[in-house]
């Protein structure tokens, strides 16, 4: 087995030196009784070319690529430059483990903090850390920062039109811990998003903060600056998601509409669908947070000539120093995936993300424009999206519409009904870049020919 | 290398491009924005701009100045640094595989496949009743676990309020247990390195929910009371969870399922050769004894004769993780455990128990072994009677290309060096080491200083942790004179 270097002779070799008969001496701690159990009904070993064309086989199961699709939602199919896939791939890359001998690991830890930095720059804020697993646990984390930040006030707000998974990490994370409270805030269907006159009314003395989303997870941004100022009045913290890391080059930084914490998902900055996952889960805070921030930090530092370089920092705030008093209980995170992002935002750079994320945008402009004119359909909000909307049908169930797309050959969006009661007969429909407007065009066909 | 890269923010350059991207088509004009002007960025100051073979060249300099497991040996103990088939990434990254989390499950049949299947593999391997393949790393599979106790000991009535931890446990474990809020106590392991049941016995309280017990331990031993311990938690209406992040010293030797045990968590990216990725992403997945199958976290993955569905139990803890956990991170590992086959999932034990042993026989003369129990997949050495401190052989060692054990952990061991080889380096690679700790520890006898100055030979050298904690760089900034 190709996998194994040791040969016979010397395995017969050590345990002479060990003085053994057999191997399995060594694991004479083991009850007897228990060990060496047969393993017979594990399958055979599978050399490495049958391997390929079984997981081919495997592959070619999974119909969706067939398909035109535009489900978002939380995950993004955008363009990944080839340089991002080869240089990411690098051995050195991706077979180091956290860089715990900062001496021979300068590489992963300058593009951590060079990823860092242009994260702050992205979103406005002071500090971004180096990854937590993705955008829904980022959420958990972020309402778990703000609390402990608080210190006495005890609940968190949430958005109903926060991404539904993300809310019900969120509830899994506080639920046992039994001193936090949570209360949810309506959004406003006609407009899809918070009212903010309502958000003043239901701030309390003992909310920590208020967690939303912005773009929503209908699509629509949201008044952060107006959110942020309310929170801010009550002395409470303003907690803003993004799902679609995309929007930042286009819309306004979270750090200038006064957010406190920015938490959400960065699998849009050259990460695969994967079917979910590994994604990139990003938190950046201003910089009183610090010291109570969760995840990995890299900073910069000297070495003993005086040299500049970098070691990953404050770790008095994690679980190896501070153990069941540590800010979180994260150690391995995600990155490789952050190491990633770096690089494909070094590649667009300023001028690509700019580009990218407007042909984003008006690719959801073009779409809304065109389905103006039916009666069948409708978008629900017809401005301040980015790349995301959602369409009403009035004329068949969703199912039905859906299904009829299908067998065109078409993923049409994301019932809504999954998540909310009051949205039975809507999808949310995500544009890309890597739509062309002919794709678009032929979505816009197949919906007309449903009337 | 004497120079080390400049950073990219220093080599940006107003109108470089390093993309190319089909342009907005023509009849999509500005007019069409539907974003009010108070929604819009206006600029993005100093973001980078670079060309293409700059880019490449800044990311492969980079690269260059890491040490990695191509690279060289890396006996990092408890990470399981050992080799990562490189054909598991050529399946990974099959596009077809890279699907919509939220796409029909009609169109991802062979995704489910290929998560079902892992999850019967590691049944059959752990001797669980069942798994969640979500959560994103072994510390977030603690959390899934303690979860799973905390709502199995609710529904029976009472949650209970304390968690029992070895005083060798790593430090996820408490983290995790109290983030699944529990209090920890910690209990202290007998002069072999393991927990005996008589110490057990006395911290097992009518408020204990659970013991979190690392299996082998972080001494690379194993806890040989593990089911007479099993027994009395049980007696005492308390679970067992088991840390099995080790679990490759005795992957095909015994079933953690038939000790006792009723829930743990193993970190494919270190028994099941996934990449570490400079530190995740990793994958989690959590078994638990068929009683508590019910209250896994959603989706579970089902199979029935129209194929494969998601289900969602509502007995569940709920959501741990966005969509299915990290799917890619899956798919290497199924392709590990296939390409091992039943032949040689028990070698990986073997070779990793042989290989540690090897090291151990090698330089118990000149180190200290604070607990001479018998080596499974790892073996802990303490720098006690040494002139010099762990971490400055640790740093000697890099001079030689060698990346250093472990240091400082297990807390018990006083300079601890933690050294995990694991079954895929070969014995030529392991007398290397062996030759250089002795030639270092010889040096340290002769010319301490070589050792405390150390290293020499690496891209930088010691770096002052302290001033970076002190003075806070987490980010670039544009300086005034530029
Ligand atoms: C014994 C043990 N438990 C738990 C963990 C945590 O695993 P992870 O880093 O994947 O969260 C580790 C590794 O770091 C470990 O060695």
């Amino acid at each position: 087995m190709k996998y194994f270097p040791l040969t016979d002779s010397d395995r017969e070799e050590i345990r002479k030196l060990l003085g053994i008969k057999e191997t399995s001496e060594l694991f004479s701690d083991i009850p007897g009784d228990k060990s060496y159990y047969p393993t017979d009904d594990l399958p055979s070993a599978v050399p490495e070319n049958e391997l390929i064309d079984g997981f081919k086989a495997i592959a070619r199961r999974n119909t969706f690529p067939g398909y035109k699709s535009f489900l978002g939602g939380g995950a993004y199919n955008h363009f990944t430059p080839e340089v991002v896939k080869y240089l990411s791939t690098k051995g050195e890359f991706l077979t180091p483990y956290t860089p715990y001998q900062p001496e021979v690991s300068q590489g992963s830890l300058q593009a951590m903090f060079e990823y860092q930095t242009m994260m702050t720059m992205l979103t406005g804020m002071d500090v971004s850390n180096a990854s937590l697993y993705d955008g829904g646990t980022a959420a958990a984390e972020g309402v778990l920062l703000a609390l402990r930040k608080a210190r006495k006030k005890n609940t968190i707000l949430i958005a109903k039109n926060l991404h539904p998974e993300y809310i019900e990490i969120i509830e899994t994370y506080m639920r046992d811990l039994v001193e936090y409270k949570s209360k949810y805030v309506d959004f406003d269907p006609k407009t899809g998003t918070i009212n903010p006159d309502e958000l003043e009314k239901i701030v309390c003395d003992d909310c920590a903060g208020f967690i939303f989303q912005s773009p929503n997870f209908l699509g629509v941004a949201e008044n952060s600056k107006r959110i942020s100022e309310i929170l801010h009045a009550k002395n409470a913290f303003s907690i803003q998601t993004i799902t679609e890391a995309m929007s930042l080059p286009f819309m306004t930084a979270p750090g200038e509409n006064g957010v406190d914490i920015v938490v959400g998902e960065a699998q849009s900055f050259g990460l695969p669908l994967g079917y979910g996952g590994p994604y990139l889960g990003f938190m950046a805070v201003k910089e009183d947070f610090i010291r109570q921030m969760p995840g990995r930090l890299v900073g910069e530092t000297r070495d003993i000539d005086g040299k500049r370089g970098y070691v990953l920092t404050l770790s008095t705030r994690e679980q190896h120093i501070k153990r069941e008093k540590a800010t979180s209980n994260i150690c391995s995170n995600e990155a490789w995936c952050a190491l990633r992002a770096g690089m494909y935002l070094a590649t667009m750079g300023k001028a690509g993300l700019r580009q990218i994320s407007k042909t984003n945008h008006l690719n959801a402009a073009y779409f809304v424009k065109e389905v103006s004119t039916f009666k069948h359909v409708g978008v629900k909000y017809i401005r301040n999206f980015f790349n995301e909307v959602v369409l009403e049908v009035k004329n068949m169930s969703i199912d039905e519409f859906t299904g009829k797309l299908e067998k065109k050959g078409i993923l049409a969006g994301i019932p809504l009904k999954w998540f909310f009661k009051e949205l039975e007969s809507a999808v949310l429909i995500n544009f890309t870049e890597l739509h062309k407007k002919e794709d678009i065009d032929c979505l816009i066909r197949a919906i007309g020919e449903l009337q | 290398m004497n120079k080390l890269p400049e950073l990219i923010f220093n080599i940006s350059k107003e109108g470089k491009v390093g993309y190319s991207f089909s342009p907005v088509p023509a009849t999509f004009t500005d007019d069409m924005i539907a974003l009010d002007g108070e929604y819009r960025r206006n600029d993005m100051e100093d973001f980078p701009q670079l060309s293409e073979v700059e880019v490449v060249r800044h990311y492969t300099q980079l690269a260059q100045l890491n040490h990695s497991v191509d690279s060289g040996f890396y006996p990092l103990g408890s990470c399981t640094m050992k080799y990562n088939p490189k054909v598991n990434d050529t399946v990974a990254s099959l596009d077809e595989l890279s699907c919509h989390p939220y796409a029909p499950i009609s169109t991802v049949q062979g995704n489910l496949e290929i998560m079902k299947t892992l999850d019967e593999w590691l049944c059959k391997i752990t001797g669980m009743g069942g798994f969640t393949l979500a959560p994103a790393a072994g510390a977030h599979g603690e959390f899934t676990g303690m979860k799973i106790i905390r709502k199995h000991l609710s529904d029976k009535g009472d949650p209970r309020k304390i968690v029992l931890i070895p005083d060798s446990a790593h430090g996820t474990n408490p983290a995790s247990a109290h983030f699944s809020g529990y209090e920890i106590k910690e209990i202290p392991s007998n002069p072999d390195g393991i927990l005996d049941v008589e110490t057990l016995e006395k911290y097992l309280t009518p408020d204990v929910a659970a013991l979190m017990m690392t299996n082998p331990n972080t001494l690379g031993i194993f806890e040989k009371n593990i089911s007479k311990i099993a027994e009395k938690l049980h007696a005492n209406g308390s679970l067992l969870y088991m840390d099995g992040a080790n679990m490759n010293a005795f992957m095909g030797i015994v079933k953690p399922g038939d000790l006792g045990v009723d829930v743990l968590h193993l970190n494919l990216h270190k028994t099941f050769s996934t990449p570490h990725g400079g530190g995740g992403p990793g994958s989690g997945p959590v078994g638990v004894a068929a009683h508590l199958v019910q209250h896994l976290p959603v989706p579970v993955i089902t199979k029935t004769n129209d194929g494969y569905h998601a289900a969602y139990f509502n007995k569940g803890i709920g959501r741990v993780k966005n969509f299915y956990g990290n799917f890619l991170v899956m798919v290497r590992a199924l392709a590990y455990i296939m390409a091992l086959g039943k032949e040689n999932i028990r070698k990986v034990a073997e070779d990793a128990v042989l290989n540690a042993n090897y090291i151990r026989k090698n330089l118990e003369d000149v180190l200290n072994l604070q607990y001479s129990s018998k080596t499974l997949h790892e073996v802990v050495f303490s720098d006690k009677g040494l002139n010099v401190k762990t971490l400055d052989i640790a740093k000697r060692l890099l001079d030689f290309g060698i990346h250093p054990f472990t240091v400082y952990f297990p807390l018990i061991v006083h300079g601890a060096m933690m050294i995990e080889p694991t079954e895929t380096e070969s014995r030529e690679t392991l007398d290397e080491f062996i030759s250089v700790m002795r030639a270092i520890l010889k040096e340290a006898q002769e010319d301490p200083e070589k050792l405390t100055s150390a290293p020499h030979n690496t891209p930088v050298r010691r770096l002052d942790e302290v001033l970076a904690a002190r003075q806070l760089v987490l980010r670039w900034k544009k300086t005034e004179e530029k």
